[in-house]
């Protein structure tokens, strides 16, 4: 560092919150350009495709993404620590199962969904302790439970489905807003949204979250708890899994061992569309709403112009892909063009230079 | 000048810029054989660039580079080397799983007959070049786990038996204790006398001017002067590296020295630290001394919660902090700033507002919520108490220097209005004027009554800061000198007092 200044200088410096300004900071963000995609992706299908403006479609889309809406929160928090959980679908999976089971079993449905959450929780709570508080890495731990909580509730109901749940409770899965095209659904989602969005960007815990994927060791350094918060956040992905597996098997009217086999990908895909580093510390929740939502319009607007699922999914894993890459040249775009706009307007070179090498020595030495 | 031995490097008006960014403007540096050379300057003043220009990674934009009197022009490092130049780096890079002498000779492994490596001459060359350094090095032995003055050696062996003329280290020293220092000094003389130039990096003062001849002070990217080192002082030399007069560099101010805030009894972790006790005073500052390795750092880390222990008590104010817990000893009223700032002090890809308010975002919380604003509101003025330079709040501390990304760690701490702060190397690989700016401030916390406890490896920051120094040598506290008594010798004394030889 050059300083010219005395060592004591009387009067304190302050300093503008941002360098950049609002516009700059809230559309020049990956999670921005999700949110437009959305946006064209959208509008266009509601010009050019038919039927895609129906009042179905959107109820349909809700309907079919809910549970990926719903299981890409926790997963966001998850991520952005710089772990996975892959054993969400399972879980989706045994929920469902336990669902089907107790109510046959005479149990009524609000009771046996709350028996199914509290195993959502203790499913997060195995995998998250052996995490945690043990150690393992995350993607070998929830490979096995991925496995184990499937195994479970394939066991425990064989190849047969239950079918038989009374009309109330499916018909409510499947109920619109008044008379709206809206799902019922849509409100726990709005609820959960709102408590997830709070506790990742507006508490203490979520500052933590990014620091986690950051840096952990810095993180524990500064008094966060990581092995807590790492613990708390797969309690959450199981129980909100375990909620996805209720409302699963009450949209279809279906509880079966193999129900939402496959979402796990389908999740992370979503997130890691949104913006969040699959590396940790980078994401935020408005980006992996897009994401999913994303998804869900085109997914429903090729299926609408006839195009073939495997279509659809290639067309997706090409979208992923090249999400993921544009982060990189996003980084390389935007220092190209600092780089020749500094050199354009370079005003007063020697100060300049000054500080920039002071920065640059800084990095190497 | 020095005048013995013609002159084997010189660089004359060098120029290197990135981008925008200008590293070396005027960089000048003329190196004799026959003669160690030193090369200071603060952190942002070029000499790494230069370095490297010399070593071929970067190409010069600017200005002459003649070697032996001929001008040359390195694309790569090999061409660097090819034509007798070694660089060796504060913590070489060797491949750990290969053994000393396969590390000696990487790609240019001896052949015998029908093209198969010679090993039995390897190994007889790599045990002539250790026992002509004078160094006992098992050439056979695996890399992996070797000091990193040992690694440092190895290096040095490589850059002899390509048989380099010029010889560049930067900061060796930074990483090694007092013995390890005399034996890397002694290759340097033998190396000199063998008639090669040196050119040496060091921010401390007494290795320069105990191991160098002629001083170069680099600035801001620019030559300032060159001096014989018995015509200069080091007083000189750093008014010169800063373009100012630092008027003193331990600016130690007396405080009021008041009631004990941390008692650390009987505090004991198996093969690492024993029976540690000891206590700091509000408006003290105690420094733990000793070699690097002692157990410094760890007694740090146990008294502050990040590491177990196996027996002892460790209070704060009165009160027992439960062991094993950062989170317990911050709220307590203890502050860290750990050793090695950009893995453990910040989150050097968050923004300075997210790492100054970091550690007290509870308080900063309405309801529980936290607001951006409410971090910025907070980290503002602390940022602008340290003088932090940044242009906004929202930087990431990742391009930021050393010097400042200290000053963040130190913001963050303070933040929390500790009773204690923990110090792990205050100033480590931080420029002198920001050195003096954390000494200063160090002294000023302890004069509003903070305790302090310091670990340091620089000598002169112990004697200078401390009021009390305690030392540790293998794990237990060998001695408490008053800041009175505490001389180099004593400080040393007790430091290696129960190892005859620390190699």
């Amino acid at each position: 560092m050059t300083t010219t200044d005395t060592p004591r200088a009387q009067a304190d410096r302050t300093y503008p919150s941002y360098a950049k300004a609002l516009w700059q900071r809230v559309l020049l963000t990956r999670e921005f350009a999700v949110i437009a995609l959305l946006l064209i992706v959208f509008f266009y299908s509601r010009s050019e495709i038919p039927n895609f403006d129906g009042p179905l479609t959107i109820y349909y889309l809700l309907l079919d993404v809910a549970p990926i809406l719903l299981i890409a929160l926790p997963m966001t928090l998850v991520i952005i620590t710089g772990e996975i959980d892959l054993s969400v679908a399972s879980v989706v999976g045994l929920s469902s199962v336990l669902v089907g089971d107790l109510h046959q079993g005479g149990m009524s449905i609000p009771m046996a969904a709350l028996v199914a959450i509290l195993v959502g929780v203790l499913c997060g709570a195995f995998n998250g302790f052996l995490v945690a508080y043990v150690g393992l890495p995350s993607l070998a731990v929830t490979i096995g439970t991925l496995a184990l909580y499937r195994g479970l509730a394939v066991g425990l109901l064989g190849t047969t489905a239950i079918t038989d749940f009374p009309e109330k409770w499916t018909d409510l899965a499947k109920d619109r807003i008044g008379d709206s095209s809206y799902p019922v659904i849509v409100i726990p989602i709005l609820v959960l949204v709102i408590l997830f969005v709070l506790l990742l960007h507006f508490t203490p815990f979520g500052r933590g979250v990014f620091d986690i994927g950051l840096n952990d060791e810095a993180a524990h350094f500064s008094g966060v708890n990581v092995a807590r918060t790492k613990f708390w956040l797969f309690v959450m992905a199981g129980a909100v899994s375990a909620f996805a597996g209720i409302y699963f098997t009450l949209r279809f009217g279906s509880s079966r061992g193999d129900n939402a086999t496959g979402m796990e990908l389908q999740v992370i895909a979503a997130v890691l569309l949104g913006g969040v580093s699959i590396f940790g510390g980078r994401g935020a929740l408005h980006g992996v709403l897009a994401g999913v939502l994303l998804i869900g319009v085109l997914q429903s607007a090729l299926r609408l112009d006839d195009v073939s699922a495997n279509v659809i999914n290639i067309i997706i894993g090409i979208l992923l892909i090249a999400s993921v890459m544009s982060t990189s040249f996003l980084t390389f775009v935007a220092r190209t063009t600092a780089g020749m706009k500094r050199r354009a307007s370079d005003g007063s070179p020697e100060r300049r230079q000054r500080q920039a090498s002071a920065h640059h020595e800084g990095n190497n030495s | 000048m020095n005048a013995n031995g013609a002159v084997a490097l010189q660089l004359v008006q060098v120029r290197k810029s990135f981008g925008p960014v200008m590293a070396l403007r005027s960089g000048s540096l003329t190196v004799c054989s026959g003669s160690i050379h030193a090369l200071v300057g603060e952190n942002g003043a070029g000499k790494s660039t230069l370095v490297k220009i010399v070593a071929g990674l970067y190409q010069r934009d600017g200005g002459d580079f003649l070697l032996h009197g001929e001008s040359v022009d390195f694309s790569s490092t090999a061409a660097s080397k090819d034509a007798g130049i070694a660089v060796i780096y504060q913590e070489p890079t060797l491949f750990p799983d290969l053994s000393v002498t396969e590390n000696l000779f990487m790609g240019r492994q001896p052949v015998g007959a029908g093209r198969r490596i010679d090993r039995k001459a390897m190994h007889e060359e790599a045990t002539a070049l250790f026992s002509r350094l004078g160094v006992s090095l098992d050439p056979r032995r695996l890399a992996e786990g070797l000091s990193i003055a040992d690694q440092q050696i190895i290096e040095i062996a490589k850059a002899i038996s390509l048989d380099a003329s010029v010889l560049i280290m930067d900061e060796p020293t930074a990483a090694l204790s007092g013995v390890e220092v005399d034996r890397l000094f002694a290759v340097a003389r033998s190396l000199r006398d063998e008639g090669r130039a040196l050119v040496f990096i060091s921010h401390r003062f007494e290795e320069v001017f105990d191991l160098c001849d002629t001083v170069t002070v680099m600035r801001d990217g620019e030559y300032v002067s060159t001096d014989a080192i018995a015509e200069t002082t080091p007083a000189a030399i750093v008014s010169k590296m800063v373009g100012r007069e630092v008027a003193e560099l331990f600016p130690k101010t007396p405080a009021t020295i008041g009631e004990p805030v941390l008692q650390v009894a009987g505090l004991e972790s198996a093969g690492v630290f024993h029976d540690v006790s000891f206590e700091v005073r509000s408006g003290e500052i105690v420094a733990l001394a000793g070699l690097v390795g002692a157990g410094r750092s760890e007694i740090a880390r146990a008294v502050f919660g990040v590491d177990g222990y196996d027996a002892g008590t460790v209070t704060l104010n009165g009160t027992a902090v439960r062991p094993r817990s950062p989170r317990a000893a911050i709220r307590a009223g203890m502050g860290f700033v750990p050793e090695d700032r950009r893995q453990q002090g910040l989150v050097t890809e968050a923004s300075v507002a997210h790492n100054v308010a970091a550690v007290i975002r509870t308080k900063l919380s309405r309801l529980g919520l936290i607001t951006r604003s409410a971090e910025n509101r907070a980290a503002g003025p602390w940022s602008g108490r340290l003088e932090v330079k940044t242009n906004a709040l929202d930087m990431h501390a990742t391009t930021m220097s050393g010097g400042n990304q200290q000053k963040v760690v130190i913001a963050k701490w303070l933040a929390t209005d500790p009773s204690l702060l923990i110090i792990d190397e205050p100033t480590r690989g931080i420029d002198v004027g920001t050195k003096s700016e954390v000494h200063r401030l160090i002294s000023e916390l302890a004069g509003q009554g903070m305790a302090i406890l310091m670990i340091s490896s620089e000598l002169p920051e112990v004697l200078g800061m401390a009021d009390r120094v305690l030392v540790v040598c293998e794990g237990r506290i060998t001695a408490d000198i008053d800041r009175a008594d505490a001389t180099p010798e004593s400080v040393m004394t007790a430091a290696t007092n129960t190892i005859g030889a620390a190699s």
